[in-house]
């Protein structure tokens, strides 16, 4: 294999694991901009990528091609992880409970709710059905490009699909009135109320949106990866997410770029085989290295970005 | 006059007195809503609640065995709900005594493989290595949040996973014999089973670290109420800004706080090694108890025999669980989901004050005894 392959294949998996990334963080900066912290990013995911397993199944056995029940398995994690956001809204908005101890509950709930649904489904079995994964679709011309052919330009529908978000919810967020009210609401809900912006229904519509995106992550991992659910489909994915908001400061394209990054450090582990030098290096610290560098970049990074001012905090009209 | 709402509310925020409601009612009713919701799931299931039920409970009773494993399931599970309920009063949210209780394990199976002691020497040398390591690994996160600012969840659930494919490496590379996929056993002068008792319970696996366990409750106590040390860590907790006015070096208090956390979770572990195992696996998930310790704290109020109460309930619920898997032939994870549902309930206590609300007779009462907010 020579270098120019190496390196293509290297940019391609990473694009592969960043996808998942991104869609989670666009997740939790939408839910994290309108002031309501978002653990349960992980379990979100996790949910979403059990229904992406199941829908995709059960579409295929209802006589779907794979690509078609692929897409079913999309637009089902959506829905699923949704229903789980709403359950997080339901509780941190309406009963302003704990946020943080609210996303760990969800967390708790989404795995272990999935795992006893796939064995319910599954005659016991500790996963799901194996899936058809999406297949890798190449932009015709730009393809053919050495290098960035491979590494950018194939690549699975739905990594073009989270690159086209990226864009969206950054136009979205700061260039249309929809977007400065769900900022507003985070930053002063106070303020945003006053002039006659609903705080809650804002800060519904966030959540209920991490609940669409972490979905749609988890079900990238299940639909181009793993093939499969099972307990450790999703791990930590979803705290990485959230680290990459906080490392890209609460902007799309930060956030993405941090997600990129770390979904680097992931595939950097499939290529450990590859070299005579990094055979030497014991595996388990190629596992660690995405852990130990969301560690290293959030002791290095936290100190300079900001959050939205009301994170974290319930809104009650009635303090002073 | 400050409703109730708020004033629970700015408890919440500061993370202090998380749950210590006035009354045991919230708990309880929690509780209950939590077993309907696991009945609910089981009938959409196609399984029959009462059945599955019966045969949990059932099972904790059935035989001296089945008896003395509980209380070796409940162990661990008053360790991890010490440790986060420890950080808890300080203002921290201790999400990683998963991977302190990880650590734990491997500084007692370092101690108790490597080293060739007398007993007494030996056996109380290994536990506190591993309430060393699991301390270590949660000052980490102490110092990164006093010194960098970073939030202590991301961080020590990155420690959890680092922690997993550490102690794996070091237990491939150093404890174990090639090709093994748990280490060497450790030293019987380092055990602390209690072989006799064990004997007389049909080889159910006792230890003494359970003693251990209650003694670390009493200490939990006297550490937080009767120490000043104690006092700076909950006033820490209760108000940072109040704290560092009054001249408390917060920074510091939040590392010795993260380190006494991890210490509890460390000995957990341990004695799941030197009680329990008496080796440590390789493994490509963590057990489990650490993030079972935040629902016990959270279940348990934070308070030192709340927490030994929890630790019973979901110990209790988890071994149980495997008879409900038997019998009944429920997925275990219901289990995971009645803890879930327990500590949303306890979270979101409005909804469980809504629910209680008709059955409380006294006018202009809230179900908790305290009188209600005005609304208009």
């Amino acid at each position: 294999m020579n270098v120019i392959e190496v390196l293509g294949q290297l940019m391609n998996t990473t694009l592969v694991f960043s996808t998942a990334l991104i869609f989670a963080a666009l997740g939790g900066l939408l839910s994290e901009r309108s002031g309501v912290v978002n653990i349960g990013l992980e379990g979100l995911m996790t949910a979403g990528a059990f229904a992406a397993a199941v829908g995709a199944d059960y579409a295929a056995r209802g006589g779907m091609s794979g690509i078609a029940s692929a897409w079913v398995g999309l637009v089902t994690a959506m829905i699923f992880a949704t229903v789980f956001a709403l359950l997080h809204a339901v509780a941190t908005i309406t009963f302003k409970a704990n946020q943080v101890v609210v996303g760990t509950v969800i967390n708790f709930l989404a795995l272990g709710f999935s795992l006893y649904m796939v064995k319910n489904l599954y005659e016991g079995a500790g996963e799901t059905a194996t899936v058809e994964l999406f297949s890798k679709f190449q932009i015709p011309f730009l393809s053919d490009i050495p290098l960035i052919g491979e590494g950018l330009f194939t690549a699975y529908p739905t990594t073009y699909l989270c690159l086209i978000l990226v864009f969206v919810v950054w136009y979205v967020l700061f260039k249309t009135p929809f977007g400065l009210r769900l900022r507003a609401v985070g930053e002063h809900p106070g303020s945003a109320d006053t002039v006659g912006i609903s705080v809650k229904k804002y800060r519904y519509i966030g959540v209920l949106l991490s609940g669409v995106f972490a979905g749609l992550g988890g079900a990238t991992i299940t639909l181009t990866t793993t093939s499969t659910f099972s307990h450790n489909t999703i791990s930590g994915q979803g705290f990485i997410a959230l680290a990459a908001v906080i490392f890209g400061k609460w902007h799309p394209l930060g956030a993405a770029g941090a997600a990129i990054f770390f979904g680097f450090a992931q595939s950097l582990r499939n290529f450990a085989q590859l070299f005579e030098f990094s055979q030497q290096i014991p595996q388990e610290f190629f596992y660690m290295l995405p852990y130990v560098l969301t560690l290293l970049v959030l002791a290095a990074a936290v100190g300079r970005s900001r959050a939205p001012g009301a994170l974290g905090e319930p809104y009650d009209p009635g303090k002073r | 006059m400050e409703s109730p709402e708020k004033q629970y509310n700015s408890a919440l925020r500061k993370g202090i007195k998380i749950f210590t409601a006035d009354s045991a009612i919230i708990p309880i009713v929690a509780i209950i809503l939590g077993l309907i919701c696991g009945a609910i799931v089981m009938i959409a299931g196609g399984y029959n609640p009462l059945v599955a039920y019966g045969s949990l409970f059932g099972k904790l009773f059935e035989s001296p065995y089945d008896m003395g494993e509980t209380i070796r399931a409940i162990t661990p599970l008053i360790f991890t709900g010490l440790s986060v309920a420890f950080a808890f009063r300080t203002g921290l949210f201790n999400i990683g005594a998963e991977g302190q209780f990880v650590m734990g394990m491997l500084g007692a199976t370092l101690v108790g493989v490597k080293l060739d002691l007398p007993m007494i020497i030996h056996a109380p040398l290994a536990a506190i290595a591993g309430a060393v390591f699991g301390g270590i690994w949660a000052g980490i996160v102490g110092y990164l949040k006093a010194k960098r600012g970073v939030n202590e969840v991301i961080s020590s659930i990155m420690l959890n996973w680092i922690g997993l494919y550490f102690a794996n490496y070091v237990v491939g590379a150093a404890l174990s014999e090639k090709g093994q996929q748990k280490s060497e056993m450790i030293h019987e002068s380092a055990s602390w089973s209690m072989t006799w008792l064990s004997e007389m319970m049909e080889h159910a696996r006792m230890h003494a670290g359970t003693i251990v366990a209650l003694l670390c409750v009493a200490v939990f106590y006297i550490l937080l109420w009767k120490t000043k040390q104690g006092y700076e860590l909950r006033a820490v907790g209760l108000n940072p800004d109040a704290a560092h006015y009054a001249g408390m070096n917060v920074g510091r208090t939040v590392v010795k706080s993260m380190f006494i956390a991890g210490a509890f979770a460390g000995l957990g572990g341990a004695f799941e090694v030197l009680g329990v195992f008496g080796y440590q696996v390789i493994s490509a998930a963590s057990p489990g108890y650490g993030f079972d310790g935040i629902a016990v704290s959270l279940l348990g109020g934070n308070s030192p025999i709340g927490i030994l109460l929890a630790a019973i309930l979901f110990g209790g619920l988890t071994y149980g669980s495997a008879g409900m898997s038997f019998e009944a032939d429920v997925p275990t994870e219901i289990v995971r989901i009645v803890i879930g549902s327990i500590i949303f309930f306890i979270a979101s206590h409005g909804i469980v004050r809504a629910v209680i609300k008709p059955f409380s007779f006294r006018k202009g009462k809230g179900a908790d005894g305290r009188k209600e907010a005005p609304r208009t």
